[in-house]
């Protein structure tokens, strides 16, 4: 087991992420930040909570997306939904998507299918915490990385949170 | 997680696990269902044939948007405008259906116990869409939904079914359901409508008295008299029935609290529902045939997946 963030160093990254993301949004009025279920939760809420303090925090607009219904090896393993939430019209609207870790991409383009059916975003950002590069199987690239890792299949990512562990690290396995 | 179960023939095989799977994936679908494209990919490579037997307005309507919303291909079947007609037995049509590649079945039968004969001989995942006066699983499971979606939680939540018990289908799914989650059953009709040992079977409350039931309840699931199955008579008449067991808007406000108010359709106007009650705020029935659909496709996304293990 290998220590890729220590907390730290995690809470670090976020603070950094969450600058970068809004420095290339700094038009809140347009901007909508996306987490996706389950995991990528845990990224996208400590980003927003930073957001918020750097911004008017009313402006900052922030949803939630489960993407199990747009899984392309749903008949292969049943998966239970969390939920969704998108309160607001994301038509014309820049979007961030947030994940915790990018691997095969198979998640992010569930997302942007999901994503669409709730209208034509003017622009996708993708925002990650950790990049597993070079084991990609679709082509889908992130624009906010947290920390680019080299990896092997048989490796495993495992991200901890304060609030679901007990701990908060980036470990790989 | 998955289901314990292959095929949803009735709430009777159902554990309390499963119950809570299917309301909580159905939560999720209701959110689908607001979206402004009310469709989701996830049942793309799957035929579902609707096979009805029976009349059906809310059921099959419900059945088929839950299949189209799901991105399902589907085939619709009714008896009467089909080879049964001409002495077709069930059994070769459904194989006569399958053999065309159809995944899961929707059956509706006026006999009591088809779909669990069917599915001791096909492979594909069957769904109970009633079945004669057993059961009629997403009824109930809509119901249930509907009641915890309204006031919260089903645990400790007292519901009174209402009406016809004995030939009703919605009734024995709902009594199966409501006691696995954990809530109080009463059922309150006349005399010769309530089977005789129900009390003992279910461990349930009987009353006869409409008052009294609907003082004791927090939720009143009211039923269609079934003249369509009822082959001898067991009340006088309908305006008798009225009199004694129609619940109207007068009998409501008489009540010290306001109690919900549930119907499964197709409402006896002036029967057993007066329409200032059924139209009131107090009734969520439109709400009822709303959720119907999302439960529907939590059990058909349920039920689909999972089934080529790799």
């Amino acid at each position: 087991m290998k220590t890729i963030l220590n907390e730290q160093q995690l809470a670090i990254t976020i603070r950094r992420l969450s600058h970068q993301v809004l420095e290339n949004n700094i038009d809140l009025d347009n901007t909508i930040f996306i987490g996706i279920q389950p995991r990528g939760i845990f990224v996208s809420d400590q980003m927003i909570q930073v957001i918020r303090q750097l911004a008017p925090p009313e402006k900052v607009k922030y949803g939630k997306l489960d993407i199990t219904f747009y899984r392309d090896d749903i008949r292969n393993q049943l998966h239970v939904p969390n939920q969704t939430d998108i309160p607001f019209s994301i038509e014309n609207k820049n979007v961030v998507i947030i994940d915790d870790v990018l691997y095969t991409g198979r998640t992010i383009r569930a997302a942007l299918d999901a994503l669409l059916d709730f209208g034509r975003p003017a622009k996708v950002e993708l925002c990650v915490l950790i990049d597993r590069r070079f084991s990609r199987q679709l082509p889908i690239q992130p624009d906010y990385t947290g920390r680019s890792i080299d990896s092997i299949i048989s490796q495993k990512v495992k991200v901890f949170w304060k609030e679901r562990d007990g701990k908060e690290e980036v470990v790989l396995l | 997680m998955q289901l314990s179960v292959k095929h949803l023939l009735g709430i009777r095989d159902l554990t309390r696990q499963d119950i809570q799977i299917i309301l909580d994936t159905a939560t999720q679908f209701k959110e689908v269902l607001q979206r402004p494209i009310k469709k989701v990919p996830s049942l793309r490579d799957v035929t579902i044939v609707n096979l009805f037997f029976e009349n059906s307005t809310r059921t099959r309507i419900s059945f088929e948007l839950a299949e189209k919303r799901l991105s399902a291909d589907t085939i619709n079947f009714t008896a009467s405008a089909s080879s049964v007609s001409k002495g077709e037995t069930l059994l070769d049509t459904v194989n006569n259906i399958l053999s065309m590649k159809v995944d899961m079945v929707v059956m509706r039968h006026s006999a009591s116990g088809a779909p669990h004969f069917l599915a001791q001989h096909i492979p594909a995942a069957i769904v109970n869409a009633g079945d004669g006066i057993n059961e009629h699983p997403t009824q109930g499971l809509l119901d249930a939904f509907s009641m915890r979606e309204k006031l919260g939680r089903l645990e400790g939540l007292k519901v009174a079914i209402i009406g016809d018990i004995m030939h009703s289908r919605v009734a024995m799914s709902n009594i199966y359901l409501l006691k696995k989650m954990g809530a109080e059953v009463m059922v309150a009709g006349p005399p010769t409508l309530i089977p005789k040992y129900i009390q003992e079977a279910f461990d349930i409350r009987v009353e006869y008295n409409l008052k009294k039931a609907l003082e004791w309840c927090d939720v009143a699931n009211v039923l269609r008299i079934q003249l369509e199955r009822q082959n001898q008579v067991l009340f006088s008449s309908l305006r008798e029935y009225s009199l004694a067991y129609g619940i109207n808007k007068r009998l409501l406000d008489s009540l010290d609290k306001r109690i919900v108010i549930m119907h499964p359709g197709p409402i006896n106007r002036g029967v057993e529902l007066d329409s200032d009650a059924a139209d009131s705020n107090q009734s969520i029935i439109l709400q009822q045939v709303e959720n119907g659909v999302a439960v529907r496709m939590a059990v058909l996304y349920l039920l689909s997946g999972g089934r080529e293990q790799v």
